[in-house]
């Protein structure tokens, strides 16, 4: 007992010093902390492309910056902000989110320097979207544009395949490929805890295109209830394609078990069975590798016909604002970076990405797919966020994406319809 | 004689007062440092478990120091208090402050500004969705119990008689070792699906394609889905009741079983009559350990198909109303529904538990 007693006392007069010694060291590095956290949902390569981002910023500023993504982050940052240990700076796919933080006081409102630099390098949407109750807190960086249409080139031409400027070319181009024996279009619903995120994209283009942009916004603020004939009516031109075991391949099972990136590979096989691909710019970093290489010869990309004239081709897109949690030094330098076209370009050289920014060189597009892409969505007369990204959680995360599972999966278009109406949060 | 102890006494004295100051200086010291995180990760973590481990031991040495200066009698009455108080009170913190704090959310509306009475629960009861997991959730209860219970039973029968006992035994017993998701991600091979034509990567596909058949999407079509996911969590269940029950086995009386044959009574009796009756208190805790798993099976659900086409359980509900959509009410209310449905399965597991010693 006396030993045990000696050796107690022993450890805890050294833990005591510890203590102290640490606490000296404490005070020294929180003066001179210049780590910028930086938090968000995309991982492996799109991450290692934002870190040589990062990297400019820091060799320039001398500031630390250092990004982590997570696959759980939605539920993480909600978290961290929650128990008052948020990063420095995040990066939300969802304007909704934001209007939630902003309402709850967690993330700051930028620099009116920083608001200088939007109004003078984006359009107003993008201010919008990153704006609310009055304050501006997002910045957008990357962003994407999903209207498009992708088709293994030399594949389509072969055939004599024509790229259809109306939606009635499009069922033309269908039933053509049809008859050859092909299918038309491969489509993958799967992705982890998001699946249908895939078709929610192709209804919020396609009521776009049916309805127009002002029954669109009204749709996305609940103006219109969800079963409304207008929605009604773009469901039924999504079944024309879902439902149609002949125009998918594999079929509802394979739409529903087929991760979305996975979906565009049947494209590239030989002999070529599937020809088309709706989805947005980032999905040719999914292509097989030797595609990837030869993206301009092997690739070719229009964007999703015009149903009604009266609309044109809208485009949908979207993408993470960053913002701010933290007003610490370095912060706003860092948001202030982001708008500069300095912080884009490198990226925009490797590929797999777009950007809002009216500065930008469009020279700067490694491939010539990105670069029409990047004009389409800079010049477009409509361009409107992902709907389902501006919904309330319960329908845009949740009930939107299971009543297009469900829809593919057999349900009837108007109990999936009245149910994601009845799962609005009152 | 008095004396010396005299001299004991003085020296617990000293020792108290030189140890709690230290010990209290070293507990609340090291809180706050760690409190302000100055250290790098690593250190952190290091400096964590040194401090912790050493700070417990000194809570209970110099309580116990203090305690003994009382007189006898009355020491013998407050130590048991001392030794088990830290953990209820940590407990307490852990567990019991978080069930109110539930119930309380749950009569709250979803940002718990408000409250909303009982229109959370009267949410859970009408919702389709949440009818659906209800259901599901019965499947798991019923069905992953049974058959965990039944293979468990089985295989530790057979290897009894069996003369590759221990192979046979660790090969079942194997999966145990596998987390609920890991296992998700591995089953998620043997379903796999792909179109008609392409080669089947999933083994069950592979197989139907074999012998003829259509490839089909198992985890795509209700309710059969249910039952291909509760065969994950009967596979990886399996393992524990085998070895709980094989055990048990070992204990039944080789005499009665002989004296029964000489009696005349064939194998099936004996298994129905002698063995099931003497393991019959194992085979209720295991019976409501599996059970407790069911009712909270969420991680399966949740990898496999997040709850799409039909697979919604209650547990997987309740992370998406809390998480997901934000709605704290709802998700508490769900949490509460769980609890309750949990609380008889638990107080019927302790008292089989007290009553004899299963493990």
């Amino acid at each position: 007992m006396r030993k045990f007693s000696k050796v107690m006392l022993f450890v805890l007069v050294l833990m005591l010093v510890m203590q102290g010694v640490w606490a000296q060291g404490t005070k020294e590095t929180a003066a001179q902390d210049k780590t910028i956290r930086i938090f968000g949902a995309f991982r492996g390569e799109e991450a290692a492309r934002f870190d040589e981002i990062i990297r400019i910023f820091n060799e320039k500023s001398g500031y630390n910056a250092v990004y982590e993504g997570s696959p759980e982050f939605e539920t993480q940052i909600l978290v961290q902000a929650e128990a008052g240990t948020p990063p420095d700076i995040a990066a939300l796919p969802q304007p909704g989110i934001m209007h939630k933080f902003a309402q709850e006081g967690y993330i700051k409102p930028l620099s009116s320097r920083v608001i200088g630099m939007i109004d003078a390098n984006y359009a107003p949407v993008w201010k919008d979207l990153g704006s609310y109750g009055g304050k501006t807190y997002g910045v957008f960086h990357r962003v994407n544009a999903k209207s498009f249409v992708w088709y293994p080139k030399k594949a389509f031409e072969a055939k004599g395949y024509k790229v259809p400027k109306t939606w009635d070319e499009l069922r033309a181009l269908q039933d053509q490929i049809v008859r050859d024996g092909g299918y038309p279009w491969s489509i993958g619903f799967e992705s982890g805890n998001a699946t249908g995120w895939v078709g929610t994209d192709w209804m919020e283009d396609v009521m776009l295109r049916t309805a127009g942009p002002e029954v669109y916004d009204q749709w996305v603020n609940h103006e219109i209830p969800f079963d409304h004939p207008a929605v009604k009516r773009a469901l039924d031109y999504l079944g024309e394609i879902f439902l149609n075991p002949k125009y998918v391949y594999g079929g509802a099972p394979y739409i529903l078990t087929t991760n979305f990136g996975d979906s565009v590979k049947p494209l590239f096989d030989k002999p070529t069975k599937v020809f088309m691909n709706r989805q947005g710019n980032f999905i040719t970093g999914f292509m097989p590798q030797n595609i990837q290489d030869n993206l301009e010869e092997e690739v070719g990309v229009f964007p999703l016909p015009s149903i009604d004239e009266k609309w044109g081709t809208p485009i949908l897109g979207g993408g993470d604002q960053f913002v701010v949690f933290n007003d610490k030094p370095g912060v706003q330098e860092f948001m202030e970076f982001l708008t500069t076209w300095e912080s884009g370009a490198p990226w925009a050289q490797v590929g797999g990405a777009l950007f809002p920014h009216k500065s930008q060189d469009f020279n700067d597009y490694g491939n010539s797919l990105e670069r029409e892409i990047a004009k389409a969505l800079v010049d477009a007369t409509v361009f409107r966020f992902d709907a389902s990204d501006l919904m309330p959680a319960e329908v845009g995360a949740g009930s939107f994406w299971t009543g297009m599972v469900e829809y593919v999966n057999g349900k009837d278009a108007k109990s999936v319809l009245s149910d994601i109406e009845k799962s609005w949060p009152r | 004689m008095q004396i010396q102890r005299d001299r004991e006494r003085k020296e617990l004295v000293v020792r108290t007062v030189v140890f709690t100051p230290f010990s209290i200086i070293v507990m609340v010291g090291g809180f706050l440092l760690l409190r302000n995180n100055p250290m790098s990760q690593i250190l952190t973590t290091l400096f964590a478990i040194v401090w912790g481990t050493f700070s417990v031991l000194a809570l209970f040495y110099s309580m116990n120091l203090i305690v003994q200066l009382f007189p006898t009698r009355k020491y013998n009455k407050i130590i048991p208090f001392v030794f088990v108080g830290p953990a209820i009170l940590i407990i307490g913190w852990y567990l019991l402050i978080p069930t109110v704090r539930s119930l309380v959310l749950s009569f709250m509306n979803r940002n718990s500004t408000a409250f909303a009475g009982l229109e959370n629960y009267k949410y859970i009861f009408t919702d389709s969705t949440m009818r659906t997991a209800f259901g599901n959730t019965v499947l798991w209860l019923l069905f992953g119990t049974a058959f965990a219970v039944f293979f468990g039973l089985l295989t530790a029968l057979m290897a009894e008689r069996s003369a590759i006992e221990k192979l046979g035994k660790t090969l079942v017993f194997l999966p145990m070792g596998i987390s609920m998701v890991g296992a998700g991600v591995i089953w998620k091979f043997m379903y796999a699906y792909k179109p008609v034509g392409a080669n089947q990567t999933g083994l069950l596909n592979a197989l139907v394609v074999a012998f003829g058949g259509e490839p089909k999407s198992w985890l795509g079509t209700a309710p059969m889905n249910n039952f291909f996911l509760i065969i994950i969590f009967v596979w990886l269940q399996t393992g524990f009741s085998l070895v709980v029950l094989a055990a048990a086995l070992k204990g039944v009386s080789e005499e009665i079983k002989e004296a029964a044959r000489i009696d005349g009574a064939k194998e099936f009796t004996v298994l129905m009559k002698i063995v099931l009756p003497s393991i019959y208190g194992s085979i209720v805790t295991v019976s409501t350990t599996i059970m407790l798993a069911a009712l909270k099976s969420f991680d399966i659900v949740y990898s496999m198909t997040n709850g799409l086409y039909g697979t919604e359980v209650l547990a997987s509900q309740q992370y998406k109303q809390m998480f997901k959509f934000l709605d704290y009410g709802r998700g508490s209310a769900i949490a509460i529904i769980i609890l309750l449905a949990v609380s008889p399965v638990i107080y019927y597991n302790l008292k089989e538990f007290n009553k004899r010693e299963v493990f």
